[in-house]
């Protein structure tokens, strides 16, 4: 049976299970030997949850074994001399493996023709619709036959395994079932489990994402030097012919400044909008005009990045080169600066609006109140004592806004082009760390050369940068709850 | 001035003042209703200069609703419409000509909940005074500053710490920050809604003693739920009812020899 058969017997078998459960704590109270511990339901939550679990947890450990097993096997019979050459060794393991994948086509006439030499085996295998690189070599023969004997077993057993977790499963919890058993205690504690195990999975995928960055990150750094990364002002990763030792310069500089720039120009547009709508939302508008503008605006956010880019290279870019740009002097190209930074302080708006929106209307009603019994105005009041009151979650929704700033990269290609450059023209071309990560690592280099490896050095800083400002976010979110108590 | 016709077919039970004390505010048939519901059914009374007026009744009686007329607070709520008359000294409030936040410096407002702002305790009485321009210069300011909290009988309590935040304060001491938060505007009259029943008997002690002393220099309308509060503080009282103006006239008349049946109970009581 396949793990998908596994599963669906699982399934099946922790229903009947269910039903099974319910149905003997029914009976048993119906027939006045007391009152139940827990209502029927999670009787039967119990009767599923034994049924199921020491099942899933079978299949799911013995699934995770099999690929070592299986490579242990196929390595124990490999001669000596391949197994020395270590660099070919996975290039051989998987070469068995497409054997025996082969061997398992074949018909057993087939296969005594083979053994005895008569035929050889890629032929035959080439005739089943498995076409192989070279000819079968006989170790090869004997390690595929190995493996296929260790696979059938081990799926065997697979089997027999989850098959004998589920009937006792079963029959235990079943026969466990009693008046007075704390079904709801076990019922309680798989919730409980489960919501740790769903907590888990975003906290250990950051820990991976951050190891598998800083490892590639310190392979690179091995090969050029912190010092002339971080301080280096030139950027020209220069993709060098096979063999030179030529690698270019990775000046981190101007990367970084662009990044700094284009947010800039983007904070620039989106603070003083975002916020002068969150106040009109949260102060002025009456909540028919609320319910309809602020979806509105949130739809912004719901816009795909690359649609801005869109509207960034073909409107807002042109427009600016040909009525400032070009009059002023100070540039001819639709990709600049400013183009991306006004596009992106628009996309980021509702990021601002929204969050702002909500802290503006957490401030208590009695702030308000009391400022204007004593006779501020509106605009005063807000001024005055409801924006100071909010202003620290109004930081931290800045600061959010910042970090999606410095990590957007769609707008950026688009909009402000991909030449490395520091310069103050905000009309000139420029490029950020998001833009230089793509353009690393789309080619054909292999992951061992610094041209490829400086994508991780460049996303791990970007990491470092965006959780330096979330904590600082947060942390400043934190204090402002404490504010007015 | 008195004299006034009740629109509704309720007749309100009056008794005359002793003391003669002028008219500070006359209010007339006014209504309130919030949307659909109308709260307040045409309450008319006539509210004595430099004295304490307290409002007692049941909670959902519309006292609170009437209070928060006399400033136009109702005003910040979304669906509030008042008809009717309020005049301050003779002047209608509800004139669109009158400017509302004129009136809300000369109707100073002490709510339920003491409600300092997250600034410093100088900064929260200084507040009034700055937005409107009161203090010609710092040394002005600060003496504003100073009397208010003593006028509020805090200056002792708070001098070491000025600079401190409002926010850290006791309740009571809070409660006393925001009347003299109040007071600094230098109004004519104080509306109190339900200043004490957020604080502990030591603390509302104190306050009442600070109300009773307020009396000299401002006319104050304080709601109250405790009875015994609106005996011992107030020279008039006036009890509503189901957004009806029952009986009004002097404390101890109405809490000796009330008139209406209803107050009786009440006082009693009987409900509530």
């Amino acid at each position: 049976m396949g793990p998908l058969w596994l599963l669906a017997l699982i399934a099946g078998l922790s229903f009947f299970g269910f039903v099974l459960g319910r149905w003997k704590s029914v009976v048993l109270s119906g027939k006045g030997r007391g009152t139940l511990a827990a209502r029927p339901g999670y009787y039967g939550a119990y009767v599923l949850i034994w049924t199921a679990m020491p099942a899933l947890v079978i299949l799911v450990a013995l699934s995770i074994a099999k690929p070592f097993l299986i490579e242990h096997t196929v390595r124990a019979n490999l001669p000596a001399q391949v197994l020395a050459n270590s660099a070919q060794l996975s290039l051989e393991v998987s070469g068995v493996e497409q054997v025996a994948a082969g061997l398992k086509l074949v018909t057993p006439e087939e296969l005594e023709n083979i053994r005895i030499g008569v035929v050889s085996a890629r032929s035959v295998f080439a005739q089943h619709g498995l076409p192989l690189g070279g000819d079968v070599k006989p170790y090869q023969l004997i390690a595929a036959g190995a493996l296929n004997l260790v696979s059938d077993g081990l799926d065997t057993a697979v089997d027999a395994a989850v098959v004998a977790a589920l009937a006792f499963g079963l029959i235990f919890a079943f026969v466990r079932v009693k008046p007075r058993l704390r079904a709801r205690n076990l019922v309680e504690n798989t919730v409980l489990v489960l919501l740790i195990a769903a907590s888990s999975v975003a906290i250990l995928t950051t820990i991976g994402i951050v190891l598998s960055l800083l490892f590639q990150a310190l392979q690179f750094f091995s090969m050029v030097s912190p010092a002339s990364f971080y301080f280096g002002t030139v950027w020209d990763p220069r993709f060098a012919a096979a063999g030179s030792t030529e690698s270019g310069q990775f000046g981190f500089l101007p990367l970084f400044w662009g990044t700094l720039y284009i947010s800039f120009f983007a904070m620039v547009v989106a603070v003083p909008v975002g916020l002068f709508s969150a106040i009109y939302m949260a102060e002025y508008a009456t909540s028919k005009v609320r319910s309809v503008a602020k979806p509105l605006i949130e739809i912004l956010a719901g816009i795909p990045t690359i649609v801005y880019g869109f509207f960034a290279l073909t409107t807002v870019g042109p427009l600016i080169r040909d009525y400032i740009a070009m009059p002023l002097g100070l540039g001819t190209s639709g990709n600049n600066v400013l183009t991306a930074g006004l596009v992106m302080g628009i996309m980021i708006i509702p990021y601002v609006s929204s969050l702002s929106d909500d802290i503006i209307t957490a401030v208590p009603r009695s702030m308000r109140d009391g400022s204007l019994a004593l006779g501020a105005t509106r605009s005063e009041t807000m001024r005055l004592v409801t924006l100071p009151a909010a202003l620290p979650g109004v930081v931290g929704a800045i600061l959010l806004a910042v970090s999606r700033a410095i990590g957007e990269t769609m707008i950026v290609v688009l909009a402000a082009g991909v030449a490395a450059r520091a310069s103050l023209n905000p009309f000139a071309e420029m490029t950020t760390i998001t833009v230089k990560i793509v353009n690393q690592l789309t080619g054909d280099l292999e992951f061992t050369s610094p041209q490829t490896l400086v994508a991780f050095a460049l996303g791990i800083t970007l990491f470092v940068i965006t959780l330096g400002l979330n904590v600082l976010a947060l942390t400043i979110v934190r204090k402002y709850r404490e504010q007015y108590e | 001035m008195s004299a006034v016709q009740a629109t509704t077919a309720f007749d309100t039970v009056r008794t005359p003042d002793p003391a003669n004390r002028p008219i500070k505010i006359h209010t007339a048939s006014v209504k309130v209703t919030y949307g659909q519901k109308e709260a307040l059914h045409g309450v008319s009374i006539d509210i004595p200069e430099r004295a304490v007026t307290a409002f007692i009744g049941p909670s959902g009686c519309g006292k609170s609703t009437f209070l928060r007329c006399i400033n136009r607070m109702n005003d910040t709520i979304a669906g509030a419409r008042v008809e009717g008359t309020i005049k301050l000294d003779d002047q209608d409030i509800y004139d669109p000509d009158l400017d509302v936040v004129e009136l809300r410096a000369r109707v100073g407002m002490v709510f339920q909940k003491p409600n300092p702002f997250p600034k410093s305790i100088f900064d929260n009485v200084a507040y009034g005074p700055r937005i409107h321009g009161l203090a010609r210069s710092k040394a002005d300011l600060e003496e504003i500053v100073v009397t208010s909290l003593q006028k509020a009988s805090l200056f002792n309590e708070v001098k070491d710490r000025l600079n401190e935040p409002g926010t850290g304060l006791s309740g009571g001491q809070q409660q006393r920050l925001c009347i003299a938060r109040a007071i600094a505007v230098s109004p004519e009259v104080i509306l109190m809604d339900e200043p004490c029943s957020a604080l502990d008997p030591i603390a509302t002690a104190k306050v009442e003693e600070l109300i009773d002393e307020l009396r000299a220099n401002f006319t104050i309308v304080i709601v109250t739920h405790s009875m015994q509060q609106a005996a011992r503080v107030s020279q008039r009282t006036a009890f509503f009812h189901l957004g009806h103006l029952i009986e009004e006239g002097p404390t101890d008349h109405v809490f000796t020899n009330p008139l209406e049946q209803r107050t009786q109970d009440y006082i009693t009581g009987r409900f509530g």
